[in-house]
């Protein structure tokens, strides 16, 4: 039996991949799923620091493809989620010392041992973009309601489309406030623009950043609303349908308003 | 009067708005792989071409593209105010082969009512002023534009007559370009096969292949 | 309309070529993570330097996810690209898009559909050293990572301008750029997106924090604000708007560049905020 293969992708950088990663591979073994994390940026690797395992990190993705260690031995156990480990990428390497068809191989063989393989993968549409979703079967894209964001995000869509790949679309730091006063495209114009499916809205929210400083994917605090909208995401991912959360909360007129129009 | 009053109150478009609008424009312009300024002058010399059988209201015609599942669609909503005078000597003769072989059946085909139910005398001037009995909403022409690498023979969406406006997802107040305005004829053309999409790189035919 | 425009600005710049001065400066602006804001960053001190009287262009070296022509507001004038000039396709002149408010502000983008490998070093390196001829400032904007892109774009500049900001990926990430640029280069750091408000309960990365990692010269702080996206949604560069604080700082960081005395940005970003002013003073000395 394999495991879900799942690359998450964006095209610009800093949309929020990585974090993105860490939070919904924590949600995702936190109910109870076996779930292996992929660093796939070499040379500039984040999802250790993100997921505060830097530290520990003895092996990495290059020298399991180079046969220097056992795939398992290189793989990182997060101490909170039992059920979630890291595949470290190298930080003193070059991209291209992971081919396509080595990449390809490796999250093949990852998912022989897990529920979830989730795939991080580097910013650009260059050899790491084409390794990183060489071993995967869907896609997630992350953006931002930025224009920059938004056409590097379709650049993406396009790659992944001719490739084969289903995917769906993470919107990141959405800010309610300025959707509302009109400063900010909504939701629903960054799905139609790139004609693709939700999978999940997050909020801009001040905590991630703390919990990046930290080391601690925001899923472990229960109470948060983040944790909330990964692990709804994490279930919409386990093929559950789950409401979207509406950030812009209408008003009584608004919600009158919709009602009159349904009706 | 009311256009009036909506025009004083109308509000800027809001960053987000123009945000979208932009990105449209940037992305068909990748997708195509035409400069935007090149659609441009496809929309302005779509208009020109039109405007030698039909008379038109250039200001609020409306062509847009609109992507669809493998393919980009070019959609034309041009209001037609009257008839251009058919004589020779008016040269409305299309010294295009293609033209004459696309436009005219069509037209002739989708117009006689029309020309018969008293368009004709339409003061071309102010088209909006004149209350029309009823919207029409009607089919008029088909331009076919034929993509040249792939063909991809796909009937129904190149022959079928269409009518517009297609109802948009909400647009803010003030953004719709023409509410009140309901004698709206529509001048379809679809299509061209996206190839852009399936056929980017060799990458990625590779990457398919071991999909 | 647009055409006779942009001919008319090829017709302009011969003139000004002829008595070739010395080579400008070519920067280029980049950070090794992406998002960091390297393409707003470049816009705006482009701007403000075109505004103060510079004659500047603007590269865009991110092949296949062009982004500088967006922000600020010319992807529809965009034309020929970068590898059109490479490829000799066309003529220099031909691909150089001027700015619609600067008639001292030129765009030379990136290509779109093109891949980053198609860009020849060599070449790349060439047609820089040719922009310098006509120009004050070559700013080149950086693609994301430390790939095949990232080199093209070091290639021909002389001096590098890292953008960072207050959080532990992206200082990783910039302090592995540093570490690959030409060793006899002494980068300058600008920091962007720093919320005050988060530094002072320690929720966010100090500018001192992080240049007690970096240790850069600082070109400048740049406060986090919606008025950036605002910006970016219409096109047009906050360098230009004289009533803005984040302009402001922009045009500090342009000043400094072009080797005035400036007191460090004295940017106030939140209402209560003599914090960052604070900084500002801090900061104005060192530098």
């Amino acid at each position: 039996m394999s495991g879900r293969r799942i690359v998450i992708t964006s095209g610009k950088g800093g949309v929020g991949k990585t974090t993105t990663t860490a939070n919904l591979g924590a949600a995702l073994a936190k109910r109870g799923h076996k779930v292996i994390l992929v660093d796939t940026d070499i040379g500039l690797r984040n999802l250790d620091l993100v997921l505060g395992v830097e530290k520990r990190i003895v092996f990495d993705l290059v020298e399991v493809v180079e046969g220097r260690c056992q795939l398992r031995q290189a793989l990182i156990r997060d101490k909170r989620f039992e059920s979630l480990s890291l595949l470290p990428a190298a930080q003193t390497r070059e991209k291209e010392a992971v081919s396509e068809a080595q990449m390809a191989r490796v999250v093949e063989d990852l998912g022989a041992l897990a529920d979830f393989v989730i795939i991080d993968c580097p910013a650009g549409i260059e050899h790491g973009f084409r390794s990183a979703i060489a071993g995967a079967r869907e896609a997630i894209v992350v953006t931002t309601p930025e224009v920059s964001a938004i056409r590097d995000a379709d650049r993406v869509v396009g790659k992944l489309t001719a490739a084969g790949l289903p995917l769906r679309l993470i919107v990141n730091r959405v800010r309610p406030e300025m959707v509302k006063s009109g400063d900010m495209m909504t939701v629903e114009d960054v799905c139609e623009i790139l004609q693709s499916e939700l999978l999940g809205v997050i909020p801009d929210d001040e905590e991630i950043i703390d919990t990046t400083n930290r080391g601690e994917p925001v899923v472990l605090d229960e109470t948060s609303r983040l944790a909330l909208i990964f692990d709804k995401i994490a279930r919409r991912l386990d093929g559950e349908i789950v409401p979207f959360t509406n950030f812009n909360a209408p008003t009584l007129f608004g919600r009158l308003f919709t009602l009159w129009k349904a009706g | 009067m009311l256009d009036f009053f909506k025009s004083l109150f109308k509000p800027a478009p809001s960053s987000g708005e123009t945000a979208k609008e932009r990105l449209r424009l940037v992305l068909l312009s990748d997708h195509l792989s035409l400069a935007p300024e090149v659609i441009e002058s496809l929309k302005r010399d779509l208009l020109a071409v039109i405007s030698r059988y039909v008379e038109i209201d250039t200001d609020h015609a409306d062509v847009t593209f609109e992507h669809r599942e493998r393919e980009i669609a070019m959609l034309a909503s041009i209001p037609i105010t009257g008839i251009v005078d058919r004589a020779p000597e008016n040269g409305v003769r299309a010294p295009d082969a293609d033209v004459e072989n696309h436009v005219i059946p069509s037209l002739s085909r989708g117009c006689p009512e029309p020309v018969e139910g008293g368009h004709t005398e339409l003061p071309p001037a102010d088209p909006e002023s004149i209350p029309e009995p009823e919207p029409v909403l009607e089919p008029v022409a088909i331009v076919q534009a034929e993509h040249e690498p792939e063909p991809e023979p796909e009937p129904a969406t190149q022959t079928e007559l269409e009518p517009l406006p297609k109802p948009k997802p909400a647009r803010p107040a003030g953004v719709g370009r023409s509410r009140r305005r309901r004698k709206k004829y529509a001048l379809i053309a679809a299509s061209a096969a996206q190839t852009k999409r399936s056929a980017q790189a060799p990458l990625d035919e590779q990457a398919s292949a071991q999909a | 309309m647009q055409a006779f425009e942009s001919s008319a600005a090829e017709i302009d710049l011969e003139p000004v070529a002829a008595p070739a001065p010395p080579l400008g400066r070519a920067i280029v602006i980049t950070s090794g993570k992406g998002g960091v804001g390297k393409t707003t960053t470049t816009a705006n001190v482009g701007a403000a330097l075109a505004a103060a009287g510079k004659r500047v262009v603007l590269v865009d070296a991110d092949v296949g996810l062009r982004n500088l022509d967006i922000v600020l507001g010319l992807e529809s004038r965009v034309k020929y690209h970068l590898l059109d000039v490479l490829e000799e396709k066309v003529t220099l002149d031909e691909a150089l898009v001027r700015d619609k408010r600067s008639e001292n502000l030129y765009l030379l983008a990136a290509a779109q559909t093109r891949e980053k490998e198609d860009v020849v070093t060599a070449q790349m390196k060439a047609l820089i050293e040719r922009l310098r001829e006509r120009f004050e400032f070559v700013l080149i904007d950086c693609p994301a990572g430390i790939e095949m892109g990232f080199k093209n774009a070091v290639a021909g500049a002389g001096h590098a301008i890292v953008v960072c900001t207050p959080e532990v990926s992206a200082v990783r990430d910039a302090d592995r750029v540093v570490g690959l640029l030409p060793g006899d280069w002494r980068p300058e750091l600008i920091i962007n997106r720093l919320r005050p408000h988060l530094v002072r309960k320690g929720k966010m990365l100090s500018v001192e924090d992080v240049n007690a990692i970096l240790r850069l010269p600082l070109l400048g702080v740049i406060a986090d604000e919606p008025g950036v996206i605002i910006a970016t949604n219409k096109g047009e560069p906050l360098a230009l708007d004289a009533a803005s604080e984040t302009g402001a700082a922009y045009r500090a960081i342009a000043a400094k560049l072009a080797g005035e005395e400036v007191a460090a940005p004295a940017v106030k970003a939140s209402p209560g905020g003599g914090f960052l002013s604070r900084l500002g003073t801090l900061f104005g000395g060192r530098s």
